[in-house]
């Protein structure tokens, strides 16, 4: 375990800006974070939360600030302004990105083994035997039956899909996972299976996880630390705990106070 | 103007012009589609109007033009192509793979080996390698721009995840000079090997979806595959029951009214000059 | 740990109040002035009135609360590193290799096997998990919790089934200073006296100690020293 001082933020973000039009999404947003670490960001709809995962992943172009990302191959870039090309093969290769909805980041149409073995494929990987292994080794490790490697994802439940989908999107070894909402959707008996998941996951595997989630109690199961946003500006931020049992900023109390017990 | 009161190759010189410059571009990119401002030809979308205006723009009075369907020169759609040709452009037309400058082809490259100086025009349903896996023209543009290809080797894949091997008879996808995925027109998987650093220059047109891609000779064309599962040509139990050739394409065909099977060339040509050794020309 | 004289964790002036924006910006000062040290081997037991902020403390000595004003020194990795003004990356490491917390009520997670429960902040700090469970499994068993119970989430165990669990949890690791929110409440005598004499063992392997315990016989076994806080100033 490095001390924390030796070790460089594995993504730096600076100033982040963006805008549609007359509308500004994602206001001077900056924060470092750490391989290990599990950043939850949460808000209400329309806080910037989303666009600010967009921005991260290189899916959109922000209108002004940096995000520096410590790439495996290329060392310290900046997302924000590296070609649309560059930008593709290290976001696909090095970071990971969890849908809300299962079906925006599989491909239904192709096996669970293929839908799993594909970013080995685009990375280079010319192995089917090895591709195959591999494959079978993480459903086993996202609890799918590893018979199943075959058997199309339309005809699995949605939690299986969306673990399937997390199994895809970790076989490359990414140090950095974005995950919008991953529970989101599901049943809640599910979503807790999901849950303890993704959590041994980035455990076991010292994953670094952006998390954006409206619901507060995954943010308290996962994240350690915490950022609030609100209208496009992060209000509040600190360890997860400290944000959720001691909160200062007016929105952040009626955050919290605004969950039901159960 | 021809008799029949037809330009010359039945397009005006202008669309001519337009296509040749599309050609141009389509050699100096090996495998890279080029879009081109397809006209109006006397036969329906699916029955080769992308050859027939490729063919059209290149012809020329002293070439000799070969036409054939599924390997056979003597099918409806070959006779009707080649005399077509003959009316609109008055070009000595043969059936001989050896005599002919330019090809015209649908599904089949002749087992006669093309020299240096000869044209193959291929004639193409879907430009696309891409399309099974994606329908938006917007994202297979951009997986070519980015050589984002992985996804390619999906379709692979899952052909030997559910049956072993890889089934894919035809239009088999290939890569061009290490670059350009392309698709090399519904020719069977023996005929890809011909491709790969053919003397022969090789132009495909796809009427109607407009497109024009070129493989300029001696340029390497590589069939997809995984270390461990190689690309592998079909083999035959049986020779052909006309010539006896062991190495080319062969037809199943029905011989007579109870049923009775043959397996013949599928190449007309060359299986006629099996049979009747040519005298020195 | 062979600094006696020097302090584990020491506060200076340190002062925390709560505004509850949501109720018309009430403001509660909880905390004010506090000065406060610990030694290694020392065990600090607050002393108080019910309410005067004896749980704050203990939940700002942790970071769960954010200070007003003051300093929280903490001896970490050979030096000194003030929790109230540290990063929250540094924060996190101090929580998991210096400073541990035992609360007073277990947070359950579904679906996690006690075991495990217990052998996460081993696991934390880098050691294998086979070893950790070993070692979790031994703390059980001088618990009392039976190892039947060992691949069930505590979800559905007694209060003092999960207290016990807590404490072996928060033991484990074995951080050089440790929070202790009423150790034996809900216990019976027999583990009482079980935990009375695992947090002394703690305390003579040098571990610095501040408790709340309002329980007479473990506040004299467990007790070097008790802090009274301040009377609180009631809401202006």
């Amino acid at each position: 375990m490095m001390t924390p001082s030796a070790e460089q933020p594995l993504l730096t973000v600076e100033g982040l800006t963006k805008r549609f039009g007359a509308r500004t999404a994602c206001r001077d947003i900056g924060f470092s974070l750490w391989p290990g670490e599990v950043l939850g960001v949460v808000g209400e709809s329309g806080s910037g939360k989303t666009t600010l995962l967009g921005c991260i992943a290189g899916q959109l172009t922000p209108s002004a600030g940096q995000v520096w990302f410590e790439a495996r191959e290329s060392g310290r870039v900046d997302l924000a302004a590296l070609a649309e090309s560059d930008r593709r093969r290290l976001v696909g290769h090095d970071m990971g990105f969890v849908h809300q909805n299962p079906r925006d980041g599989l491909r239904l149409d192709v096996s669970a083994g293929g839908n799993i073995g594909e970013p080995l494929m685009r990375a280079g990987m010319r192995h089917y035997g090895t591709i195959r292994g591999l494959a079978a080794e993480w459903l086993g490790r996202v609890e799918i039956d590893a018979t199943r490697i075959d058997e199309n994802p339309r005809r699995f439940s949605g939690g299986m899909q969306q673990r399937l989908q997390i199994a895809r999107n970790l076989v490359t070894n990414p140090r950095l996972v974005l995950m919008d909402e991953p529970t989101g959707g599901l049943d809640v008996s599910v979503q807790a299976r999901l849950l303890d998941l993704i959590r041994q996951l980035v455990a076991d595997l010292g994953l670094a996880v952006i998390l954006v989630t409206h619901d507060l109690g995954v943010a308290r199961l996962l994240a350690h630390r915490l950022m609030v946003m609100q209208d496009g500006r992060i209000v509040e931020a600190g360890l997860t705990d400290q944000v959720l049992d001691d909160p200062h900023e007016p929105y952040t109390q009626l955050l919290v106070s605004s969950v039901l017990p159960l | 103007m021809t008799a029949s009161g037809y330009n010359f190759a039945y397009l005006d010189e202008q669309s001519k012009r337009m296509i040749r410059r599309a050609l141009l571009k389509a050699v100096a990119i090996p495998g890279y589609q080029v879009p081109f401002a397809g006209r109006e030809m006397p036969l329906p979308y699916g029955w080769g109007t992308g050859g027939i205006q490729v063919t059209a723009s290149i012809i020329g009075r002293k070439d000799r033009l070969k036409v054939i369907d599924q390997g056979a020169d003597d099918t409806t759609n070959a006779v009707s192509i080649r005399k077509f040709f003959a009316r609109t452009a008055g070009v000595a037309t043969t059936t001989r793979t050896a005599e002919a400058s330019i090809i015209q082809t649908r599904h089949r490259i002749p087992e006669t080996p093309l020299r240096h100086g000869q044209i193959m025009v291929y004639q193409v349903p879907i430009p696309e390698p891409l399309r099974w896996l994606e329908p938006r023209e917007t994202q297979t543009r951009r997986m070519h721009a980015l050589a984002d290809y992985g996804a390619m080797h999906l379709k692979l894949y899952e052909d030997i995840a559910r049956f072993g091997r890889v089934t894919t008879a035809y239009d088999y996808p290939v890569q061009v000079n290490g670059r350009y995925l392309m698709s090399p027109s519904p020719i069977p998987r023996l005929d890809n090997p011909k491709l790969d650093r053919s003397p022969a220059l090789q132009l495909f047109g796809a009427g109607r979806e407009k497109r024009i891609y070129a493989v300029p000779p001696f340029t390497s064309v590589k069939s997809l595959d995984f270390a461990d599962h190689p690309f592998a040509v079909e083999r035959w139990s049986s020779r052909c029951a006309r010539c006896g050739a062991d190495d080319s394409y062969l037809d199943e065909i029905v011989v007579d009214d109870r049923g009775g099977r043959s397996f013949i060339c599928s190449d007309t040509d060359y299986c006629d000059s099996r049979l009747r050794p040519r005298a020195a020309e | 740990m062979n600094r006696d004289d020097d302090a584990m964790i020491e506060t200076r002036d340190l002062a925390k109040s709560f505004t509850l924006h949501v109720q018309g910006e009430i403001k509660l000062t909880v905390l004010d002035g506090i000065n406060l040290s610990v030694g290694a081997g020392e065990c600090v037991v607050l002393d108080g009135p019910s309410g005067v902020g004896k749980s704050t403390l203990m939940r700002t000595l942790y970071g769960n609360y954010r200070v007003d004003q003051g300093a929280i020194l903490v001896r970490h990795d050979g030096g000194q590193v003030d929790l109230a003004t540290a990063t929250p990356r540094l924060a996190l490491d101090l929580r998991r290799r210096t400073l541990g917390y035992i609360s007073q009520f277990l947070r359950v997670i579904p679906r996690v096997p006690t075991l495990e429960v217990v052998a996460e902040p081993l696991r934390a700090r880098g050691l294998g998990a086979q070893e950790a469970r070993e070692r979790a499994g031994a703390l059980l068993e001088r618990l009392a919790i039976p190892r039947r119970l060992w691949s069930l989430s505590p979800v559905t165990f007694s209060g003092g089934e999960q207290q016990r669990v807590n404490i072996a949890r928060g033991l484990l690791a074995g951080h050089p200073i440790l929070l202790v929110d009423e150790p034996t409440a809900s216990l019976d005598a027999d583990n009482r006296s079980t935990v009375v004499t695992l947090l002394r063992e703690a305390r003579s392997a040098g571990a610095a100690i501040v408790a709340i315990c309002h329980d007479p016989e473990a506040r004299a076994a467990l007790a070097t020293r008790f802090y009274r806080l301040p009377p609180r100033e009631l809401a202006a």
